[in-house]
């Protein structure tokens, strides 16, 4: 597949503030690119210099293999949907959709059926001649939708389409975005800060953080092998447990010592001390052995398909909790109780590991 | 230099200049383009005009830099004393006794169950078509030398201080009545809900929560109108005798003694105040704003008896005082000479008899009123839009925005004694304005500028703030969104500033009265002249003519809100 849209060293500055780092980035034909990352950290400012709503500082951005860096919004080739729906309120739905076509040389019957098969492919069809206002929430964003598609531009562009949903519609309207996607095959890039929902729909995730790229990759990258201490952090849950390494072969967890995994034996320098990140699915509770951390269990919390429990390492109460889930009908057998002392033995293939929190604390008081 | 060369240098050319075309779009130029026009329009008719009259308060008559000698001169002199003092007395008592007044009638149009609600509403506001001269004259006719019910003073003329009050009484009630009925309505009905809950009396509740909820609005009104009273001009010079405020010392010192830097000085005394009050306002708005939010529950009022009776009388009161004074500017403009011959006839309607100009100055007011509204709503309206909406230029943008607000706190008297400096000064080329129709009307616009902007901003503020990029995502040009959508979504609010500036610049007098030549006199400014002239008369049947006109206007303006309703509001109904 070739390349769509390239950002090259794309930088945004606000006055003094930067809001964008040097972005660089490539996004394929017919790909789904989800932005994702905390709210503040500049995604829809990208999203918006893509689209050339927001002028860059410096960079270049490649579309469809023309530099479009400097191009007003209305030379190029894309749609937009945005959180607060933006449609025009004193025109009818059909007009909303019809008003672009028109605009764009259309005949009259040419709109009555672009329109049409855009209605009837967000289910709108019976609402053509309602204003805005009378429709939901969900309904107003298809609306938006169609409006965006129905010029079929080569880019999609969606900001935090879903946000002011609620949970129902919400992922009702997430599989419908993701099967038109396919259907048409739109080079499309979503925004978000719901890292359920980018994992869920997208091809590939660009992770942001404070203006930068942390990370880009398929959400089984980013979930199983976070870049950053911030990835791991910021999607999903992740347990960070402070391990030492005593040397090449053997590091010590709370009173515990294990065997160092393989991936991670080049970071096991004798002394240092490392933040094992191991998310709570790849912890599970066993008989005492060698390989095993003893805990303390602190509280177990009930969450339907599984158990969510709350553990401290035995002997040392000052670190982090360690979260485990426990899928229900294996919780059943392990009879598991709060107070109790028990094992944990962990996944070693789905390990990662990252310098820890407290050395780095260390060496920025001491700079 | 050989052929490839030069179709080389072409080929460079061409691509620079193209690319940089290809950059600057039609809707940035555009943009570029309204913005350039503000900003001549508010630079050269407020900023100018205003530096000019500093400029002047520091110079002598031959223009030469005389420091602060103006100041130490005007504040020697006893009168000056004299004058402050009356023009704050003025402001302090109209705006108590209109704050009170006016607050009441607030509170029974909102909170209140009482019958015909309507006709006092529209009775309550009516004051605001008439200029402010006609209660003067008004007053005259009932309580001046011949007047009608003059007993009733005890002995007390009316020229002077409780003239002026009651003029300005009765010309600023409906300002006063507009921004205490806004201030009502916004309250919330779960505080009441609460106080009846905790058993609290309905008489206590009025003072716990009543009263500081509309604490805002009150401290907003009172500003307000302690602002007009201090600048007003007409109904001094109509009614006040000898009794002088800085208003009318300024015309005096202008017209009747062609000291300009003097007159410089003195407005500056009065653009103090004016600013100050300005300050506080804006800052009062803000906390508004805060107090009533989407959550709020808007509070309807349930019938009782005692309460309702109360209301409908003090109403009923007020909308009969209102009525006598405006009949009575009626019926004296009817009265063929008075007090001598009472018999009713047209004849001080004969302008042509009358005075050399004849009916012109109605026509020119007319004529006045209408480019004021025409080219003031297309200027003000576009220049709110590209402000608000514009993509660009956020220097330029932030620039205007407080440009824009400046004229509110600028009286009329001081703007158009600015004028005069500004523009009847030969070494400036647009010294070919002075006395002409359009300087008259650029002045009343920028007089008016800043209500009619806010206006403006707080509509386009209602479409959402993406509507322009998702325009430009579906290649629709900007212009094609304001004319399909913007336009029509803020129809009722371009309709009202339209009505506001075709109103005020019919009943405007103080900015106009140094700007007017014998061809552009407008009415407000004949009525002052007839009534100099002892043809209070005259100066009554003008005046009524002002305020049928204005009245005209008022209808025309519901005819058009409800003419358009249909096409263009439809999507509000639910
Ligand atoms: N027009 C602007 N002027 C100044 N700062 C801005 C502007 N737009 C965004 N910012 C700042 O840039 C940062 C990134 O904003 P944004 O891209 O909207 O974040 P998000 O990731 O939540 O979409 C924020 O800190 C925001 O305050
Ligand atoms: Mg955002």
């Amino acid at each position: 597949m070739q390349t769509y849209l390239r950002l090259e060293n794309v930088v945004k500055q606000f006055g003094q503030f930067t809001a964008l780092q040097q972005i660089s980035l490539s996004i394929k034909q017919g790909e789904f690119v989800c932005f994702l990352g905390p709210s503040g950290c500049g995604k829809t400012t990208l999203l918006r210099s893509i689209a050339g709503l927001e002028p860059v500082t410096s960079g270049c951005i490649f579309q469809a293999g023309v530099e479009t860096t400097h191009l007003p919004p209305e030379k190029r080739d894309f749609g937009i949907v945005f959180q607060s729906y933006a449609l025009f309120p004193n025109l009818s739905v059909r007009d909303n959709i019809a008003i672009g076509l028109q605009n764009k040389g259309f005949t009259n019957i040419e709109c009555i059926n672009l329109v049409d098969k855009w209605l009837e492919i967000v289910g709108l069809l019976s609402e053509a001649n309602k204003y805005p206002n009378k429709l939901s929430g969900g309904q107003q964003q298809r609306v938006a939708l169609a409006r965006a598609l129905a010029l079929s531009p080569g880019l999609l562009l969606l900001d935090e389409p879903l946000s002011a949903l609620d949970a129902k519609v919400r992922s009702h309207l997430r599989e419908e975005i993701c099967q038109l996607q396919r259907k048409l095959g739109i080079t499309t890039v979503m925004v978000t800060h719901d890292q359920e929902e980018a994992l869920a729909m997208a091809d590939r995730i660009v992770v942001m953080n404070n203006g930068v790229i942390e990370q880009i990759g398929t959400p089984q990258e980013i979930y199983e092998k976070p870049a950053s201490r911030f990835v791991a952090d910021f999607v999903g849950t992740t347990n960070f447990i402070s391990v030492s390494m005593i040397n090449q072969h053997l590091m010590r967890i709370g009173e515990d010592l294990l065997t160092v995994p393989e991936q991670l034996q080049d970071l096991a320098i004798s002394g240092c001390i490392v933040d094992l990140a191991i998310r709570p699915e790849s912890l599970y509770f066993c008989e005492k052995g060698k390989e095993t951390i003893s805990v303390n269990i602190e509280f177990i919390e009930f969450q339907g398909a599984y158990c969510q429990v709350e553990c401290k390492l035995w002997g040392d109460l000052s670190a982090h909790s360690i979260y485990v889930n426990v899928p229900i009908r294996e919780a059943r057998k392990l009879n598991l109780m709060v107070q109790q002392t028990r094992y944990l033995a962990m996944d070693i293939t789905h390990i990662n590991a990252y310098p820890s929190e407290k050395i780095m604390l260390k060496s920025v008081v001491a700079t | 230099m050989n052929i490839t060369q030069i179709n080389k240098l072409k080929n460079m050319l061409n691509k620079t200049v193209g690319s940089y075309f290809n950059k600057i779009s039609h809707e940035q130029l555009i943009l570029f383009i309204s913005l350039a026009i503000v900003t001549f329009f508010l630079l050269l008719f407020v900023v100018g005009p205003l530096w000019e009259m500093l400029r002047s308060s520091v110079l002598n008559s031959d223009d030469d830099f005389v420091g602060l000698a103006n100041f130490t001169e005007y504040f020697s002199s006893n009168a000056v004393w004299y004058s402050l003092k009356n023009t704050f007395t003025l402001g302090i008592v109209v705006m108590l006794v209109v704050g009170s007044l006016a607050f009441f009638y607030a509170y029974a149009l909102t909170r209140s169950c009482m019958p015909a609600k309507g006709v006092f509403r529209v009775l309550g506001m009516a004051p605001i078509l008439a200029p402010s001269l006609l209660p003067a004259i008004s007053l005259i006719y009932l309580f001046g030398k011949q007047g009608v019910a003059t007993e009733i003073l005890l002995g007390n003329s009316i020229y002077g201080f409780i003239g002026i009050t009651l003029g300005l009484i009765f010309w600023t009630f409906p300002h006063a009545l507009m921004i205490l009925s806004t201030s009502l309505r916004t309250s919330d009905a779960r505080l009441y809900e609460s106080a009846k809950a905790l058993k609290i009396s309905s008489f206590k509740t009025f003072f716990v929560i009543t009263l500081p909820a509309a604490k805002y609005g009150l401290i907003s009104t009172l500003i307000v109108i302690f602002t007009l009273v201090v600048c007003d001009f007409g109904v001094a010079k109509v009614i006040g005798g000898s009794y002088n405020v800085l208003a009318t010392d300024i015309f005096k010192q202008v017209v009747g003694q062609q000291n300009f830097s003097m007159a410089a000085v003195t407005s500056l005394l009065l653009l103090l105040p004016a600013l100050f009050a300005f300050i506080v306002d804006r800052w009062v708005q803000k906390k508004q704003q805060n107090l009533f939010d989407s959550r709020s529950v808007p509070y309807h009022p349930a019938p009782q008896p005692l309460r309702d009776g109360l209301c409908f009388v003090y109403c009923l009161l007020i909308s009969t005082v209102i009525l006598v004074v405006l009949g009575m500017a009626i019926y004296g403009s009817l009265v063929t000479f008075w007090p001598w011959n009472k018999a009713l006839s047209f004849n001080n309607y004969n302008f042509a008899e009358i005075s050399t100009y004849g009916w012109s100055p109605f026509w020119n007011s007319i004529q006045l009123a209408s480019w004021t509204a025409l080219l003031g709503t297309v200027l003000i309206f576009i220049g709110a839009y590209s402000i608000e909406k514009g993509r660009s230029f956020i220097r330029l943008r932030r620039f205007l925005q407080m440009l824009s607000v400046l004229p509110m706190a600028v009286p009329g008297m001081v703007l158009g004694l600015g004028y005069i400096f500004f523009f009847n000064d030969v070494n400036n080329p647009l010294n070919v304005l002075y006395g002409s129709m359009l300087l008259l009307v650029l002045n009343t616009i920028v007089h008016y500028y800043t209500v009619a902007h806010m206006t403006a901003v707080a509509a386009l503020k209602q479409l959402p703030v993406e509507l322009e990029a998702s325009a430009a995502s579906i290649k629709l040009p900007q212009y094609k969104l304001f004319w399909k959508v913007t336009l029509p979504v803020c129809l009722p609010a371009v309709f009202d500033i339209a009505a506001y500036l075709f109103i005020n610049a019919l009943t405007t007098t103080s900015a106009v009265v140094f700007l007017y030549s014998t061809d552009t006199i407008p009415a407000s400014v004949s009525v002052l002249n007839m009534d100099d002239a002892g043809q209070t008369g005259s100066a009554a049947a003008m005046a009524v003519m002002i305020m049928l006109a204005a009245m005209l206007a008022k209808l025309m303006h519901l005819l058009l809100d409800k003419l358009f309703d249909n096409s263009t509001q439809a999507w509000r109904k639910r």
